[in-house]
């Protein structure tokens, strides 16, 4: 497999803790493929986003196909296959968030940022995306930074919000 | 109209996650009087109350358990689909938050009935605080000996985990969600076999929603019948409703089954009517599946059957409120753009009907319609609705067929006039 994004190269090797977790994470099911899902969220906590060399790894440390790894870190959306901004902000655009105003939301977070959905601020700081149904339809429009819910956003919310991330 | 709150009777409470408020309010009494019952007579017990899937499907939950095979050489399994994605829906986001043990004395209760091995919550990857709550409460149940080896004393041993999926609607289907489950892409396997003969891991599986397995404290407590007599025919129990849109108070609401949509939508202790003064155009009964139906539509019960006799479906008890001034075009094409965007690509109609659908209604809004294509879009509901694997397909061809018939003038507007004249979203 070719990576599409030039990746700085790292080790990739479970660090100590996240390696205590696998191993959990492994007892938890009777096959070892089922933990799959669970060991690319792991993966991903300790190396931002899965890179070809980051599914490699897990390929082999599961002696799965890497094909078959590929195959699942695509198909499911929470999977990065690129790196993405220290916060990752997700703005419902579902049916119900669009009838309360989710597009103003998405329209107003890039105009502050500078960004389109799907693109990162150049300092690395923000990246932004739509979102499909977040199961909050009675608190619209809402948003997800970082799986943190924000609900029945206004403009002055958005400003408060980005304005006092950590 | 029901007053006592039972399943959300816990919401308001401080700390209402937690095991010491859950006990204080009399939580895990109905595992430990189901422990001292006959498997069978829970089973009886469920199958009197008439609980249907909370899910949106409405499969008699006793029902559905008695398919299980009763001796089996391999461990039985009991998988919660807490997968919650139609949009309209979050009542099981709100149990696994704000009443997590609920759910968990509703997995246990259920494995002993059932004689299962482990329970696998299958909650979707965007929940994180559902997620985390559930872990903890998991943790306390296995400190109180509720869960793990030898269950109260009674020799029962049953683990619960937490599996996290990682962003996919059709993962709500309960074999996709197996598929998803074991390791692989969500894609719906071909029925039969059922789950209940090789489910998860090749075994017999049991596959509940969340609101369904939370009721079965409840059924236990206050027996079948109390059950029964709490819904409307064949309809068991309170449920929950959702209501979301252009109303006064959206929120989750516990109402009885059987409830008509117009009081949900318009009485002061439920929806409370339309904001800001508007005029209501349509519903969407049920999650965004379901056909629409029109204000001069709204005295039917919210429950499976009378909904299915108006041409909808009960759902999931998502209630969306439209009002006057929502272009139906437009939702129209946002709702078709969801399931292109979830159809997870195995069957041939469903993938490409979907997107078809979705660029035809986007050209009318954008104001570049034909005639035809109206004809055009029943044509391609017709030919993805029933063959398909799944009901995703179905899931788009059922709403966008009721926008096409329901609001057709607005729809030749849009194409005679050339362009869309409501306001911007």
């Amino acid at each position: 497999m070719t990576s599409e994004v030039t990746t700085p190269v790292q080790k990739v090797e479970f660090s100590a803790e996240a390696e205590a977790t696998y191993q959990d994470i492994l007892r938890r099911y009777p096959t070892t493929r089922a933990a799959l899902l669970p060991v690319l969220f792991l993966a991903q906590e300790q190396f931002g986003y899965l890179s070809v060399d980051v599914m490699n790894y897990v390929a082999e440390r599961m002696d799965l196909p890497p094909s078959k790894v590929l195959q699942v870190a695509t198909f499911y959306t929470m999977f990065k296959k690129r790196p993405s901004g220290e916060y990752h902000i997700e703005v419902c655009t579902s049916v119900p968030c669009c009838m309360m105003g989710g597009y103003n939301i998405v329209r107003l977070i890039e105009q502050k940022l500078g960004i389109k959905c799907g693109e990162t601020t150049a300092d690395r700081r923000f990246s932004l995306a739509q979102s499909e149904c977040l199961a909050a339809c009675g608190n619209g429009p809402v948003m997800q930074v970082d799986s943190i819910y924000y609900e029945r956003l206004t403009p002055e919310l958005i400003d408060e919000i980005l304005e006092h991330l950590p | 109209m029901q007053l006592e709150p039972i399943i959300s009777a816990n919401w308001k409470l401080d700390n209402s996650f937690s095991l010491e408020t859950y006990e204080g309010q009399g939580g895990y009494q109905a595992l430990r009087k189901a422990l001292g019952m006959e498997k069978d007579t829970i089973v009886d017990e469920v199958k009197k109350s008439n609980l249907r899937g909370r899910g949106g499907a409405g499969f008699p939950t006793g029902l559905k358990w008695s398919f299980l095979p009763r001796e089996s050489d391999v461990p039985k399994y009991l998988v919660v689909n807490a997968d919650e994605g139609e949009p309209g829906t979050w009542k099981d986001r709100w149990i696994m938050e704000l009443d997590p043990h609920r759910l968990i004395e509703g997995c246990l209760i259920t494995a002993h009935t059932l004689n299962l091995r482990a329970t696998y919550i299958y909650i979707r990857g965007e929940m994180r605080l559902g997620a985390e709550r559930l872990e903890q409460a998991i943790r306390e149940a296995y400190a109180k000996g509720y869960a793990g080896e030898n269950v109260m004393g009674s020799g029962m041993t049953h683990d619960i985990y937490v599996h996290r999926g990682a962003g996919a609607y059709i993962c709500g289907e309960e074999t996709a969600l197996i598929e998803s489950l074991e390791g692989k892409a969500g894609q719906p396997r071909l029925k039969p076999p059922f789950p209940a003969v090789v489910g998860v891991f090749g075994c017999p599986t049991v596959v509940n929603n969340v609101e369904t397995i939370a009721w079965v404290p409840t059924i236990i407590e206050r027996g079948g019948e109390w059950f029964a007599a709490a819904g409307s025919e064949r309809n068991g129990g309170p449920k929950l409703v959702q209501i979301a849109g252009q109303v006064k108070n959206p929120g989750v609401y516990e109402a009885p089954n059987g409830i008509s949509l117009r009081d949900a939508i318009f009485s002061p202790e439920f929806g409370g009517g339309m904001r800001d003064g508007k005029e209501i155009k349509a519903v969407v009964p049920g999650g965004l599946s379901c056909p629409l139906l029109l204000p001069e539509e709204l005295d039917v019960g919210m429950d499976f059957d009378q909904m299915a006799a108006a041409g909808t479906m009960a759902g999931t008890g998502g209630i969306m409120v439209i009002d006057q001034d929502t272009c139906m075009v437009r939702m129209a094409a946002r709702t078709a753009h969801f399931y292109a965007h979830e159809s997870c690509g195995q069957c041939t109609p469903c993938r490409e009907g979907t997107g078809w659908v979705a660029r035809i209604i986007d050209k009318i809004e954008a104001g570049l319609g034909e005639e035809s294509d109206l004809q055009l879009l029943l044509d391609i509901c017709d030919n993805v609705q029933g063959n398909t694997i799944c009901p995703l397909g179905d899931a788009m061809a059922m709403p966008i067929r009721s926008y096409v018939q329901k609001f057709e003038e607005e729809f030749r507007r849009h194409i005679e006039e050339g362009c869309c004249s409501y306001p911007e979203w």
